[in-house]
């Protein structure tokens, strides 16, 4: 049988896989059957199954629902259907609730079991086309994972395989959820480099002493806490690539020692006397103005012009929005494989919702709107019911009521997510609006698992 | 090549004479009656007084003449298989035997008068439906082909006891293969 749909059959009655795979065969799938939930699991791992047919009860050894979490974990858009002989529907709950994505008692109306595998098939092979189709897209937009057609992203392409292989300091700017990362990456990528480190460092997420420590290393003893001996990241990137970002955060004292470090090309451990060559290039970034906190101070003119070597400003993305439907397009093929759910488009006036959408946390915010739709959607296809809650978001935030019985902790949570929607995520600034320094911002946004 | 009709007693006379009729007329295949099968014991489950199509597909191929190409086994009596209510028929993919059950082609089945020419018609298409997979033809997307996969007796009804231009290219290549194997040669 070569066709390219594959089905596995699991029940440890023989009488029942056989009969049932023989009856899926003649609709020309291919069948396999496996006698119990370890044997499923194995042939799982050898071959990426379509749909999974699973017997609730097989004594002894797993049951059909562990077999099906068994399977996820390598499979995650695995099809199951958990078969069972009796209607309890506490059973159902559970299948469903873990996530089968139908639940059948046997026997089954023929009618029933037909139309669910072909409507699964029929989903299925629209993905797969969908998939094949997008990459054909991405292979012809994409650089190193970033994905444009907009004509000022190409000059940055350009600008990147051609500095690539050189030693220079870049400078990084644009606004945040631009992609920063993914430039410095793909600079590193492109690089003769690549085959070594590439490590980041979020200037702004640690406290002044425990950053210098994270960027330099430590000798044990060389302050309270320090029990042993620590790497830097100038260390660790070695001959690869070293990413600062949020450049424009540091301290006065960390502006002199990076300095010190990029003029020297070499360093000290904190507390250590030995001194170690920096082979590590530079990448560093920002969403802040640097130009102007030069002019005001905040920022040495000295470090600014070593790291401006080379200058890459990536565009926002309300100055590139003919990059929309195609970003749209790319997260929802990937999110709806990682979320597991049945969406592989988005209707026409979804999209032109997006693209009159100002999108102040620009790309990232763009994917966290498509993940949030996705999750919550019905249909196979993106409607603009499913982006309501942009619309919402804007109206909580203006008129603030405190709902009775919420705790303080709760407040907070809320009032840190609705800030960093308004500024798109923006850590100084919001920071700013809440008052508080950025290190803060930081460990309360770990604290409250609020996505970024 | 021989195809071997094998009934279950209590098939009738006059249908039987109608199948040999049209496999003849519709495939290059002789017909041959063999002498009424006795049901296995095991194929009748009691909770659900219906018969295991795989177990009576398994006791047919125990009494498969040597020199039949195919076997069709033919009854009354109602089929299952144990993970669905009901079929129609079965049959070896690509193999040697095939079932067919009259059981829920009669219109009175449905509360319906009874109609001869439609009863017939019906099973004619089933007939050559599981015939058609034992040449490894599997479900065909035109509804209106026999080889389209019927849940209910609608889907029987809207389909004709013909095969589709892709199926017949199809089924034409194998009873080719099944020619040169048995030796047979085309006039
Ligand atoms: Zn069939
Ligand atoms: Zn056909």
């Amino acid at each position: 049988m070569n066709s390219p749909w594959k089905i596995l059959v699991v029940d440890d009655e023989i009488a029942m896989r056989e009969s049932l795979a023989a009856w899926l065969q003649e609709d020309g799938y291919g069948v396999d059957t496996a006698a119990s939930g370890r044997e499923a699991v194995e042939m799982a791992r050898e071959t990426a199954y379509d749909i999974y047919f699973i017997d609730l009860k097989m004594p002894p050894g797993i049951n059909g629902i562990e077999t099906m979490l068994e399977i996820r974990k390598r499979q995650t858009d695995a099809t199951v259907v958990i078969v069972t002989a009796y209607a309890a529907v506490d059973t159902a709950i559970t299948a469903i609730k873990e996530g089968a994505q139908e639940y059948m008692v046997k026997p089954c109306s023929p009618e029933e079991i037909s139309i669910f595998v072909q409507r699964v098939i029929k989903m299925k092979s629209l993905q797969r086309e969908n998939v094949y189709l997008r990459q054909k897209l991405a292979k012809q937009y994409s650089f190193w994972d970033i994905i444009s057609k907009n004509s000022q992203m190409h000059a940055i392409f350009d600008l990147i395989r051609e500095v690539a292989d050189q030693r220079s300091t870049v400078l990084i700017q644009g606004e945040s959820g631009t992609g920063k990362e993914l430039v410095a990456r793909a600079i590193h990528k492109a690089s003769d480099r690549a085959a070594r480190p590439f490590v980041g460092v979020s200037c702004a997420a640690l406290a002044e002493t425990l950053l210098e420590s994270e960027i330099f290393g430590h000798e044990r003893g060389s302050f309270t806490g320090a029990i042993a001996r620590k790497l830097g990241k100038f260390e660790i990137a070695a001959g690869g690539t070293i990413f600062l970002d949020e450049i424009g955060d540091i301290s006065p004292k960390l502006q002199m020692d990076l300095l010190r470090v990029l003029q020297e090309r070499k360093f000290f451990r904190i507390g250590g006397t030995k001194e170690i060559r920096m082979e590590a290039r530079v990448i560093a970034a920002t969403n802040r103005n640097l130009q102007e906190a030069v002019e005001t101070g905040s920022f040495r003119d000295d470090l600014y012009y070593r790291l401006n070597v080379i200058n890459i400003k990536i565009p926002a993305l309300r100055e590139r929005k003919q990059d929309i439907p195609l970003l749209a397009d790319h997260f929802i093929g990937r999110l709806a494989i990682e979320t597991n759910k049945p969406v592989c488009g988005i209707s026409k006036d979804a999209l032109k919702l997006l693209l009159d959408h100002g999108w102040p946390g620009n790309v990232r915010e763009l994917e966290n709107t498509l993940e949030r739709a996705i999750v919550t959607a019905h249909g196979e296809v993106l409607q603009v019911a499913d982006f309501d809650f942009l619309e919402r978001n804007r109206h909580t935030n203006a008129h603030w009521d405190i709902p009775a019985g919420i705790s303080l902790s709760e407040i907070e949570k809320h009032a840190i997510e609705a800030v960093l929607e308004q500024t798109g995520g923006n850590i100084m600034e919001s920071s700013k609006i809440l008052g508080v320094d950025r290190s803060t911002l930081y460990t309360k946004i770990k604290k409250y698992d609020i996505p970024r | 090549m021989l195809l071997c009709i094998l009934p279950v007693e209590g098939v009738q006379e006059v249908d039987l004479y109608e199948m040999e009729r049209f496999v003849e007329k519709t495939l290059p295949f002789r017909t041959r009656r063999e002498v009424a099968m006795l049901l296995p014991p095991g194929a009748h489950d009691p909770k659900r007084d219906q018969y295991d199509g795989t177990v009576i597909l398994r006791a047919a191929l125990e009494l498969c003449p040597a020199d039949a190409s195919r076997l069709l086994v033919v009854m009354e009596q109602d089929l299952f298989i144990p993970m669905l209510t009901f079929i129609f028929g079965q049959a070896q993919l690509d193999g040697t035997a095939a079932v067919v059950s009259l059981n829920r082609l009669r219109p009175e089945s449905y509360g319906l008068p009874p109609r001869r020419d439609l009863f017939v018609e019906r099973y004619l298409k089933e007939i050559l439906h599981e015939l058609g997979h034992t040449f490894g033809l599997t479900h065909c997307p035109d509804p209106r082909c026999v080889m389209s996969l019927s849940v209910n007796i609608i889907n029987i009804d809207q389909k004709r006891a013909q095969f589709c231009g892709n199926c017949t290219v199809r089924l034409a290549d194998k009873l080719n293969t099944l020619r040169r194997e048995s030796g047979v040669t085309e006039e």
